[in-house]
């Protein structure tokens, strides 16, 4: 019977489950994995401030899934591979060179905003320069496009990868079904990430499949199929890798299904108490934060100080409020323009 | 915010253009709902305290949803509701199935997983086998996903069937706009109207839609009862609604407001705004006449044509888009059997042919609002 992998799913640990030097990775590469991951928090978290302050129609986070988001994009190649993310997925922004002031300029709608000229709600993200596809707001869709993406990568000789992601509620669509099915019968280098993060708004996971394990899935669709420990961003590096490089030699996709947890309520109007306790999420906001997870693994391997992780925060912070000052102040669209971009220009 | 946006609307003066205008007041908050949340935060306070549900002396749009439900589930055990979220705590995305699941029960009030093509195959399936199933899309724009269910079966099985078989299923889904851009704010009722087979509805008050949704669930063929979030909160719309009310036919449009120069018909979260251009038109003298088409297929065009007989000028007003809508439909019905009455060509209001944009200023340049009525209106005067 052929088995899906798992990696970091036997025990709980403070740190990580996975050497970074085993993987290949250097103490500078596990420095800019926390650094995105801190810049990408601090920008969840102000976003939502701003949201508060009512100068933005809405807001929704990916707070508690950096290391899932991060240790993914960091094993591919930004500039060459194509990205589909969902909602949540600050972190594969940041990590494939989108700016904080990027993802500014689409938090408060304004003309410039590189993901549609104010066109896509928040969180719904684009980016030409970075290949990063824009999505649709009901959720899963964006899978059979990656089977597309990577198929013309494939058909015209290139060995660029597609990552898509998804929720583990996402994953009942029929659009999964088929999209990695599609994908595994014509070998599409896609990288099929489901960020499992247990709920779908208030429905908890065994409420909406009966098995334990998405990934379980990929051995009906003929891929590897893999289960990883989604707050430890170095194994989420690893299992990445290790799909990319079989991808890259035209092996096909791979379902990675990364055990994660969103430490705030689903959007910004959603009260999470109806329906989870609080010492879960606690859990999940204090040793099992996916930071706190990766601090602890610099601390105890003696890549940096204390000082310099707070260093690298202070800087992420002041970065991220500069970018949100100067967004606020950009000019917005005018009425005229929302008769634009219809039909393609010739 | 959503307590803001109450209070400037009960500064409001009490008449309908006010309604109109609350309704846009409101739109920031649903924005956020309609984008697949939960509740907005005043109902979820309002959820917490009340732990006895009574039920409410006037109704807002949401609780004549809410109601309907609940009476004819209380009075037919073969009534079921499924989908997304309508068994949450906080009694599904936008409260409309609130209190449901602790008096029905998890057997009666399901969740569904985010699996939109077997909440409307299921319904069918569930229905053809003795069920009354009321199949709930979190909105409009999701029922897309369903579509071969709902348009390939649900319309189909009765005739396919030689008529052995039908489907008392009720679809609701919720149609809105604001700041919910392009693929979460389509208001997509013209697509179901075009197929034979189904029944199509979109009431525009909170005791028609209670009315209407007894009467859909109650009825034989597939229902596509169609909700606006827009109006869903709106207190100046509330009404009182018995529980003795007998079901509203679903077979019959209505005149919403009298009058003589021109017709104007509408429906859905568009008749707030008709009636509110109507009474600022008055004060200019221009009387018209706004006849709700809550009723789409069959379409029930006699009241509206009555009228035309009388006004000779018709404005159809609608949130779709103007080509090939449902706007289109009306506009054409009327052309077809009032030509000999007509003394200007029919104005239609309607959505700019755009995508619809995330960016405030974008978007309420593209959706139709009093004004646009207004003008329309003096148009076909002139
Ligand atoms: C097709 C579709 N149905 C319903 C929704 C409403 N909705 C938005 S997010 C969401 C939950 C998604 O859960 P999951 O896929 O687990 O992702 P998570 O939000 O947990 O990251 C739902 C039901 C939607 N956007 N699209
Ligand atoms: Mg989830």
């Amino acid at each position: 019977m052929i088995e899906i992998e798992r990696v970091g799913m036997d025990e709980v640990v403070a740190g990580s489950h996975v050497n970074h030097e085993a993987v290949g990775l250097t103490r500078e590469d596990v420095l800019e994995l926390f650094r995105l991951m801190v810049l990408t928090r601090r920008l969840d978290e102000r976003s939502e401030q701003v949201q508060r302050q009512g100068k933005t129609a809405f807001y929704i986070s990916g707070r508690g899934q950096e290391a899932t988001q991060i240790g993914c994009a960091y094993a591919m190649e930004p500039g060459k591979d194509w990205f589909l993310p969902y909602y949540r997925d600050f972190g594969i922004m940041l990590a494939v060179g989108a700016t904080p002031r990027d993802l500014a300029l689409a938090l408060f709608a304004k003309k410039d905003d590189p993901a549609s000229g104010a066109r896509q709600m928040p969180a719904h993200f684009g980016h030409r320069d970075y290949n990063v596809f824009t999505s649709s707001s009901p959720v899963s869709t964006q899978i059979p496009q990656a089977a597309g993406i990577a198929y013309a990568s494939k058909l015209r000789g290139e060995d660029a990868v597609c990552y898509v992601a998804f929720g583990e509620g996402g994953s009942s669509k029929g659009d999964f079904h088929e999209g990695l099915n599609f994908a595994a019968i014509w070998k599409s280098p896609v990288i099929f990430l489901c960020q499992n993060n247990r709920y779908a708004i208030s429905v908890g996971q065994e409420k909406q499949m009966a098995v334990e394990d998405v990934a379980s899935r990929a051995i009906g669709y003929g891929m590897p199929g893999v289960v990883v420990d989604g707050q430890d961003v170095l194994a989420v590096y690893k299992v990445t890798k290790e799909a990319v490089d079989r991808a890259r030699r035209g092996e096909g996709p791979t379902l990675i299904e990364a055990k994660t947890y969103r430490i705030v309520p689903h959007s910004s109007d959603d009260d999470d108490r109806l329906y989870r306790t609080r010492e879960e999420v606690d859990t999940y906001r204090t040793s099992q934060d996916p930071i706190v997870r990766l601090r602890t693994y610099i601390l105890e391997n003696e890549l940096a100080t204390d000082e310099e992780l707070d260093h690298i925060d202070k800087e992420a912070l002041a970065h991220v409020d500069e970018a949100l000052d100067w967004a606020e102040q950009q000019p917005d669209p005018v009425a005229e323009e929302a008769a634009l971009y219809v039909f393609a220009e010739a | 915010m959503a307590e803001e946006q109450e209070k400037v609307a009960e500064a409001e003066a009490e008449d309908v253009s006010a309604a109109a205008e609350a309704d846009q007041e409101a739109l920031p908050q649903e924005a956020q709902e309609a984008s697949g949340e939960s509740a907005p935060e005043a109902e979820q306070a309002e959820a917490v305290q009340t732990e006895q549900r009574e039920r409410p002396n006037k109704m807002r749009m949401v609780d004549a949803i809410n109601w309907a439900m609940i009476d004819e589930m209380r009075a037919d055990e073969d009534v079921f509701l499924m989908g997304e979220e309508v068994a949450g705590g906080s009694g599904g995305t936008y409260g409309a199935s609130r209190g449901m699941l602790e008096e029905f029960g998890e057997r009666r009030i399901r969740n569904t997983p985010i699996s939109e093509m077997v909440i409307g195959g299921a319904a069918v399936g569930a229905a053809m086998n003795g069920l009354k199933p009321i199949a709930e899309y979190m909105t409009a724009n999701f029922a897309m996903l369903g579509m071969d269910a709902i348009v390939n079966h649900a319309a189909k099985i009765y005739s396919m069937f030689g008529g052995q078989f039908n489907v008392p299923v009720t679809y609701r889904m919720a149609a809105t706009w604001s700041q919910n851009s392009a693929t979460h704010s389509q208001t997509i009722e013209g697509w179901f109207a075009h197929v034979p087979g189904l029944k199509v509805v979109y009431p525009g008050t909170p005791k028609d839609a209670y009315g209407m949704l007894r009467a859909a669930i109650q009825d034989p063929d597939p229902v596509i009862f169609y909700e606006s979030i827009n109006l869903y909160y709106n207190r100046r719309l509330a009404e009182e609604i018995p529980a003795d009310m007998a079901p509203i036919p679903l077979d019959r449009n209505v005149v919403k407001r009298e009058g003589s120069d021109v017709t104007i018909l509408t429906y859905g979260r568009m008749l707030s705004v008709c009636l509110g251009a109507a009474a600022k038109l008055e004060k200019e003298g221009i009387s018209a006449e706004v006849v709700d088409m809550r009723v789409l297929r069959p379409l029930d065009l006699e009241p509206a044509l009555a009228s035309f007989k009388k006004t000779y000028r018709a404005v159809v007003a609608t949130d779709d888009w103007r080509s090939v809508g449902m706007g289109a439909e009306l506009a054409a019905s009327l052309y077809e059997h009032g030509f000999d009455y007509l003394d200007a060509p029919i104005e239609r209001v309607a959505q700019k042919e755009v995508p619809t944009p995330y960016n405030r200023t974008l978007e309420l340049s593209a959706f139709p609002d009093e004004e646009d009525v207004i003008n329309a209106v003096k148009k076909v005067i002139r």
